[in-house]
């Protein structure tokens, strides 16, 4: 579904993005992990088209991405640290979001319900803490049934309830087999979503494996113990 | 696409400045022809109004504007929508709220008190200058992230055309005085789009005979009727140029 060939970034001076391939299909759920400063948002923002690579190419369903913009109908995207227009209100938000998709079919509005937003509809972005600014991203990056779910750190800010309720959706979500693509450092999280590991270090992908797969090379039961095993090697190389 | 631009303009009229820079140009105005019962020498004293207030307010509220709309081109890009769509979209949004405060700030009383010609001619000006402006806007913030710098930007080059440009020129007349440089006068002003406002403003209110030869020179070039279909190209150019370059940078551009 999405093919990464060969991709590369530098912000001046620094390699953000250093030859990476990566191929992800329809159905799995990849968790990109890897120390800070990574090159993991780098990765997923020039999937969406809002960093633009010095080189290589990145194929939506076989198609190039550059200079197109019809395929992010097909994502939804819930960013890291959600940047919304200070004097517009949560409502606006979602219904400017909705006119401008002009989506036809019924909209996703579960994660709207579970986290109770439309209470807070007639509230500012710039008076939201950055919790409920997470739940409107969420709610958006599921709002329009994506195929394609792109989740940067989706439950870093959220409290243990509404991290729950996210997980759950995730989970309801991959069984209508979407692809879900999500970076995090919590990894207790992931443990029950996840069917891919791809680990990046310095702009590399380092490996890319199912879950078996590592857990039989760490001969480890816990996913986040493999994990902690994998960085702390990579720091001693 | 307009639905883009609706929200733009929606939020730009939220916004209060547009609103004092209305009531501003209107209070101007209205008072300047109030004061004097001669129309002309009203217009002449908004002349300098439409042709430093105008352009500064532009400049450095489409500038501060789109750095302000960072989140929301940021919150736009990860939609299906084309960065050419959002980039025009906002130049059209804020250049269309800046037309309309213009129009009923300083239009109604200008086509009141002035004589229909002359009137029409300061509203064109004024609304082509308008839009100039905000086209240099987005080139002064596209190049750079940090807003200081970018208002720096547009403040600078606001002061250039306004004030340093003409210092420049009348250095030049001063040097060369001996010399036959009328014609490269001429051309040296087409380089600033306030100059050139000023001069098709200034030829149509007939005061250009106070101007000497220099004057005449150039109701020679843009006196004639094409001659104000050559002013008209040249500032569509510096719409079109800053724009476009603009463009340009704000593709490649990383968020």
């Amino acid at each position: 579904m999405i093919v990464v060939e060969n991709l590369s970034k530098h912000f001046g001076k620094l390699q953000a993005l250093n030859k990476v391939n990566l191929t992800c299909e329809k159905g799995e759920c990849i968790a990109l992990i890897g120390p800070n400063a990574c090159g993991k948002t780098t990765l997923i923002k020039s999937i969406l088209g809002m960093v633009i690579p010095n080189q290589g190419t990145i194929k939506f369903n076989g198609r190039p991405i550059a200079g197109q913009f019809s395929y992010r109908n097909h994502i939804g995207y819930m960013p890291q640290i959600g940047r919304y227009p200070d004097n517009m209100s949560i409502g606006q938000i979602i219904d400017m979001i909705k006119e401008i998709r002009n989506y036809n079919d019924q909209t996703d509005e579960e994660l709207i319900e579970a986290f109770k937003l439309k209470q807070l509809f007639h509230k500012r972005m710039r008076t939201l803490s950055g919790g409920t600014t997470q739940k409107v991203s969420a709610s958006l990056a599921f709002l329009f049934n994506p195929d394609v779910l792109i989740l940067d750190e989706p439950t870093a800010g959220l409290d243990p309830l509404a991290s729950e309720l996210l997980k759950e959706k995730i989970i309801k979500e991959k069984k209508k087999g979407r692809l879900i693509l999500i970076t995090s450092h919590l990894l207790n999280e992931l443990d029950e979503l996840i069917t891919q590991i791809v680990f990046m270090q310095e702009g590399k992908i380092h490996f890319h494996k199912s879950v078996e797969q590592l857990k039989v090379d760490t001969r480890e039961e816990k996913l986040a113990k493999a994990i902690s095993l994998v960085l702390k090697q990579s720091q001693h190389e | 696409m307009n639905r883009i631009v609706k929200f733009v303009i929606l939020d730009i009229l939220k916004n209060k400045v547009v609103l004092f820079y209305t009531l501003i140009l209107a209070a101007l105005s209205w008072s300047v022809f109030a004061l004097e019962d001669n129309s002309t020498k009203g217009l002449l004293t908004l002349l300098n109004v439409v042709l430093l207030i105008v352009p500064l307010v532009a400049v450095i509220f489409s500038t501060i504007y789109l750095y302000n709309s960072t989140e929301f081109v940021e919150l736009l890009l990860s939609q299906p929508v084309k960065r050419n769509r959002i980039w025009l979209s906002l130049f059209l949004g804020l250049s269309t709220s800046l037309l309309l405060a213009f129009f009923a700030g300083a239009g109604i009383p200008i086509l009141i008190y002035a004589p229909p010609e002359v009137s029409l001619m300061m509203l064109l000006m004024g609304a082509t200058i308008s839009t100039v402006f905000v086209a240099i806007a987005f080139l002064s913030s596209v190049f750079t992230r940090d807003k200081a710098k970018g208002i720096g930007i547009a403040i600078m080059l606001w002061l250039f055309f306004a004030l340093l440009f003409d210092g420049l020129l009348l250095f030049l007349l001063f040097q060369f005085s001996d010399y036959p440089i009328e014609k490269a006068v001429v051309f040296i002003s087409a380089c600033n789009p306030i100059d050139l406002a000023r001069i098709m403003i200034l030829l149509h209110l007939d005061v250009s005979a106070m101007m000497g030869y220099t004057g005449a020179v150039f109701k020679d070039y843009f006196g004639s009727s094409y001659g104000i279909y050559i002013v008209m190209s040249i500032l569509a150019l510096w719409v079109f140029l800053p724009y476009r370059i603009s463009l340009a940078k704000f593709r490649k551009k990383d968020l």
